[in-house]
């Protein structure tokens, strides 16, 4: 029985604190575009081969190697 | 070079081989003790025995295999997102290196018989002590790279696996208070009732915030990725990252119900458990209707097999867990093997599945190659972890019932018509059919390795550079 008193103001300062982060992130503007994110992480192009086959990552890889040395 | 301009993939590329080795490592324990259930004289003296081993297979799967995936891929999934490379190096590697230590160190201990005796928590004070500063470390990169992000909007992902960090500092440390007694022996500072209920609050939320949050940031990400299409609702994504954090905490006292646990205890963990069916299947539904207009992918893409079957799983187990969490179905349900059944489909179907599916997505791209060596053995490994699981939870779902039954049956007189021993011996070949479901499971992990080990040895260790913010963003 005494657990509850440790579990249950627990559980109910921790809704409070999740209260206080989610009014934050939606004063901060978080969700105020729930369309363009799903997109976005598609549009970050994280396929290795992409440096060797287009043309314009070619340059870049150039530009790198010129760095190094 | 400057470090500025590449993501730190070395970490994520440690964290993903061992993965796939402690995956191993864990299942076979797993076969192993499945194995001793069914001929008992596989149990060789103290080292080996079931009750020792058993504590080190589920810590082995969920916190060697599952934390490993969990972190390789949040270390990822934080960069891609962000924009920006993890804040640290050396806390990076340090969360590595300290993880792998505290794996160890169970892997030690454990079967020498130095145990806290907490379920899912059985690893001695100093080890707790590791852990818990291995944890804070890891919640310092985690968010301090989110901190220093170059994209203002925080993917959902990252939420997720925000919350499972949070969530298991809090769970770890007050379900750990601990009072030494020697180096290697303490008790909980806790006794009694209130010290199961603490174990099971603890026990449940690691199953919400560990294998469930983690694992839906997993989701979140690689599904959308492997698929070349954004989720089918991102509003639906972050009402359910919401509703779960709101509602999970409360569900614990299930796990309790018949004990001296008050019954309003009890009666309020079923109803939370009944409520947690809304979120989690409204992030089924979610993920798997990612791939509409796109089923046919699923026709020749093994690793998204890999994740919406997963997902089914995952529909499954959260269907059925919220059902054995009713009072009248746990009477029948509750210390039968159908428990374990149900574990095992949220463990092998769900976490098991997206994490391989995951780690099949991240260990080309970690290495340069265009995809893993071969194509035709993930499609295997698919059919093998399918049919393992299938035999696992069907088998453990028929003994479960009987073992359940059994033990409720009265004759008219008012004995017992089963003795314990008959429950035992109807359970038998089931318990070899689960074994066999086991070896099933664990083959396809060999696969896997081979697969794994062949990439690696093909590809070349390359750090992506980081591209440019796009403009829309």
């Amino acid at each position: 029985m005494e657990s509850l008193y440790l579990l249950i103001p627990l559980s109910v300062v921790l809704v409070f604190v999740i209260g206080i982060i989610f009014w934050w992130s939606v004063r901060g503007g978080q969700f105020d575009d729930l369309e363009g994110p799903a997109y976005r992480i598609l549009h970050d192009d994280d396929a290795p081969q992409k440096e060797r086959a287009d043309g314009a990552d070619i340059q870049k890889t150039r530009d790198a190697d010129g760095d190094e040395r | 070079m400057d470090n500025q301009a590449t993501y730190n993939y070395k970490v994520v590329r440690q964290f993903a081989l061992m993965t796939v080795v402690w995956g191993i490592v864990g299942m076979l324990l797993g076969v192993l003790i499945a194995s001793q259930l069914v001929w008992p004289d596989l149990n060789f003296g103290p080292y080996f025995h079931f009750g020792r081993l058993r504590a080190l297979h589920t810590s082995g799967v969920i916190f060697a295999f599952g934390g490993c995936g969990l972190i390789a891929t949040s270390y990822y999934v934080v960069q891609r997102t962000c924009n920006v490379r993890l804040i640290s190096d050396k806390l990076a590697a340090f969360t590595f290196w300290g993880y792998q230590a505290v794996i160890v160190a169970c892997v030690i201990t454990y079967p020498l018989g130095i145990t806290f005796n907490k379920e899912y928590a059985e690893m001695e004070w100093p080890i707790k002590i590791l852990l818990a500063i291995v944890w804070v470390a890891y919640a310092i990169v985690f968010f301090g790279t989110i901190a220093k992000r170059k994209v203002k909007h925080i993917y959902v992902a990252n939420w997720f696996y925000g919350a499972f960090i949070l969530a298991v500092t809090l769970l770890h440390v007050v379900n750990s208070a601990f009072i030494p007694v020697t180096m290697w022996k303490s008790y909980s500072a806790y006794a009694g009732a209130v010290d199961a209920m603490v174990q099971w609050w603890y026990g449940h939320n690691a199953v919400g915030f560990f294998l469930t949050a983690g694992f839906l940031g997993m989701m979140y990400y690689f599904v959308p990725k492997q698929a070349g299409r954004p989720i089918y609702s991102y509003r639906l994504s972050v009402v359910h990252f919401w509703a779960l954090s709101f509602t999970y905490m409360w569900a614990g006292p299930h796990h309790l119900h018949y004990t001296a646990l008050p019954d309003w205890t009890q009666s309020l963990g079923m109803v939370f458990s009944v409520i947690l069916l809304a979120p989690s299947w409204g992030g089924m539904i979610n993920g798997i209707m990612t791939l509409s207009g796109a089923w046919h992918k699923l026709r020749t893409d093994p690793i998204l097999k890999f994740l919406i079957t997963a997902l089914s799983f995952y529909g499954m187990s959260t269907f059925e867990g919220p059902m054995m969490a009713i009072k009248t179905v746990n009477a029948l349900s509750h210390y039968t093997d159908w428990t374990v059944g149900h574990v095992h489909s949220g463990a092998l179907g769900w976490v098991a599945m997206i994490t391989i599916g995951s780690m099949y997505y991240l260990i080309p791209r970690l290495f340069n190659r265009d995809q893993m060596h071969s194509v035709k053995l993930i499609e295997v490994h698919f059919w093998m972890a399918t049919l393992g699981t299938v035999l696992y939870i069907s088998s453990m779902w028929i003994a479960g019932v009987t073992q359940g039954l059994m033990w409720r049956a009265v004759n008219p007189d008012g004995t017992l018509t089963y003795a314990f021993i008959d429950a035992v011996k109807a359970t038998h070949p089931y318990y070899f059919v689960r074994a066999l479901g086991g070896l099933c499971f664990l083959g396809g992990m060999v696969l896997m390795l081979y697969n794994v080990l062949r990439t690696v040895t093909e590809g070349k260790a390359v750090d992506a550079r980081i591209p440019a913010v796009a403009a829309h963003a």
